[in-house]
């Protein structure tokens, strides 16, 4: 399995790896969790950050700091250390490093397609849009009227061309329409990004199939317990589900047909991967399962550096920051709005 | 105190005296009726403090966990759902204030009252679907809630500084009848009945001064005719002798007077 790859990997690939491994290693520790939980104020937050890699990012901010402020920062800087590796990246790397931003750029056309329908103005968005989504012709989005028409102008010459084949309409958009579209291109993006990994073969398929197939599971279980209580029928919702990962295809059936939060309890249940987490919450409740999630998620993220020679580390270390600075939020948060006690609600230790 | 020794400029007569005797009771009835509704807004006024304190109280947790639940959804649903959140919302706002009126004891306190516009025609939030949903509906429920407080707390606020005014107002009124207007009156009608005293002493000293020149004036005539009578009966004497006793005066008189000329030794 690992036979070839040890032979070539590093000829192309093993400087950015060494480069995401030392990256990963200024990720923050428990203790700084700690730390930065014990703050009074954001200031105190921005002086822990600034003995972390954020510091240089951060030191420059005018007292007044706001929590959108550190998000900010915190992104430019995940932003930037992504366009470092990318100038350095060589194919098929270069590929996968784009593959991870696609996520971003649906939501950044959904968000665009959203505000032009909403009549808003096009600058004002786009100083919105996710920095890691952004691409040349995005400006030009808020030109389509419609689905085919927004396919026919803009998305044609970009990455996301082939997902809109499954989701054109003529019909006109309005909210639900969107929201069902993020999801279908979503999903598509998703399939995409699982084949293109088993292309890859080797370590890279084994563990991204697993990461992706994780990821395509909590989609699923998101979309079921999301929509309960919508006008979103069965069929669509079946339709929204990914087509790998463990719960296809009779899980997805299964799910489909699901009423309340507990029926998804007791079909992912059946699962040993996921018993774990719904273990962890209790009947009826749902708002904790998020957290579990994002524990399992960070955990099995952790897990893809005990490997070597492989693509998965990328991913796992765009996400593992995403996470960090979603903790960073939650504490700045916790820490303005001065409700100390909820702070370790939602923080995921990452180490 | 102000207004005491004051008193309206009238004409001290009977028929005035029953007009300001009108007046004052009028005051007096006046005085009550407000005293009462003083009365009773202060309680209303009580009571609305008591319902402003509640609400403010309430209002904090509201807003605590309004705040926190959106910082939920954030870290849940990541970034880019507040923008689309916000692109979402369009048209005229779903919840609306109507605002009436309330009388209490005839003040007329503002009141508002929150609805919802019930268009039906509003698909129910997707926003979030793939992650965050819950959190979002949980953060828009208890957006709600704080603003139907907010509502509730600004209709108490006017309320009640309509209230204070109206208070104010009534109690100023109070005061001015019980002090000033009411002791005025009082005034004019102790001055009018002191005036009324005094004129009918004057009246009756007159009374009696007129009396006794009548009386004077009796005994004068009397005597004169008394004399009259002396002297007609001298006269008719003297007759009778052939000299009236006026002539004979007269020539006493005159034969004295032109004596002094017309007599030369």
């Amino acid at each position: 399995m690992y036979s070839w790859e040890m032979l070539s990997f590093n000829i192309h690939d093993g400087f950015l790896e060494a480069i995401v491994r030392g990256n990963r290693s200024g990720l923050l520790t428990a203790a700084d969790y700690n730390n930065l939980c014990q703050c009074e104020t954001l200031d105190d937050i921005k002086m822990h950050l600034s003995a972390t890699e954020y510091g240089p990012y951060l030191q420059n901010e005018p007292s007044p700091l706001h929590t959108t402020t550190i998000v900010e920062k915190c992104t430019l800087k995940l932003v930037d250390e992504y366009k470092h590796m990318l100038c350095q990246a060589n194919e098929p790397l270069s590929t996968f490093l784009q593959y991870i931003t696609y996520g971003h750029m649906i939501d950044n056309v959904v968000l665009i397609v959203t505000g032009t329908l909403h009549e808003r103005d096009v600058n004002e968005l786009l100083e919105k849009c996710h920095p890691l989504g952004m691409f040349d012709s995005i400006a030009s989005l808020a030109v389509a009227q419609n689905m085919r028409e927004l396919y026919r102008l803009v998305l044609v010459d970009t990455p996301l061309a082939p997902y809109f084949s499954e989701c054109i309409t003529s019909e006109d958009l309005d909210d639900m329409n969107i929201e069902i579209m993020r999801n279908t291109l979503y999903k598509a993006y998703l399939d995409d990004f699982y084949k293109f990994c088993a292309k890859l073969g080797g370590a890279t398929a084994e563990i991204m199939c697993d990461l992706l197939s994780f990821e395509a599971d909590r989609r699923a279980v998101n979309i079921t317990i999301n929509s309960i209580g919508t006008e979103l029928t069965r069929d669509d919702r079946r339709k929204l589900y990914s087509n790998f990962g463990l719960l296809s295809p009779y899980g997805h059936e299964e799910l489909a047909v699901c009423e309340d939060v507990d029926q998804v309890r007791g079909v992912m249940e059946k699962y040993p991967p996921y018993q774990s987490i719904f273990a962890k919450i209790s009947y009826g409740e749902s708002q904790m399962l998020d957290k579990a999630f994002y524990e399992e998620e960070v955990r099995r993220l952790c897990l893809s550096f005990e490997q070597q020679f492989h693509y998965a580390v990328f991913f796992s270390y765009m996400r593992l920051r995403e996470q960090e600075i979603r903790n960073l939020m939650w504490i700045s948060e916790c820490v303005a709005q001065n409700q100390k006690n909820r702070v370790h609600d939602s923080v995921v230790f990452i180490f | 105190m102000a207004g005491q020794g004051q008193r309206l400029t009238v004409v001290p007569t009977v028929t005035v005296m029953g007009m300001i005797k009108a007046r004052l009771a009028a005051a007096t009835r006046g005085h009550a009726l407000l005293k009462k509704k003083s009365d009773a807004l202060t309680v209303q006024f009580r009571a609305i403090l008591k319902r402003i304190v509640a609400a403010k109280e309430a209002m904090g947790d509201a807003m605590r966990s309004a705040s926190l639940s959106l910082a939920e959804a954030l870290y849940v649903a990541g970034g880019p759902l507040r923008h689309v959140v916000q692109q979402s919302v369009s048209g005229p706002a779903r919840l609306r204030v109507r605002a009436h009126h309330d009388n209490i004891a005839g003040v007329r306190l503002p009141r508002f009252e929150h609805f919802l516009v019930d268009d039906g025609a509003r698909a129910p939030l997707l926003a979030g679907l793939a992650g965050g949903g819950q959190q979002v509906s949980a953060s828009r429920a208890a957006h709600v809630r704080a603003v139907e407080l907010l509502v509730e707390l600004a209709s108490l606020q006017t309320s009640f500084l309509t209230l204070d005014e109206a208070i104010k107002t009534t109690n100023r009124r109070v005061n001015a009848l019980e002090h000033v207007v009411k002791p005025q009156l009082e005034n004019t009608v102790a001055y009018i009945r002191g005036e009324l005293d005094e004129q009918e002493r004057e009246e009756f000293f007159r009374l009696k001064k007129i009396q006794a020149v009548k009386q004077r004036e009796l005994e004068r005539q009397v005597e004169a005719a008394k004399l009259y009578a002396v002297e007609k009966v001298a006269g008719e004497v003297a007759l009778k002798r052939g000299v009236s006793v006026g002539a004979a005066a007269s020539m006493l008189e005159n034969g004295g007077g032109e004596r002094d000329e017309d007599i030369i030794f």
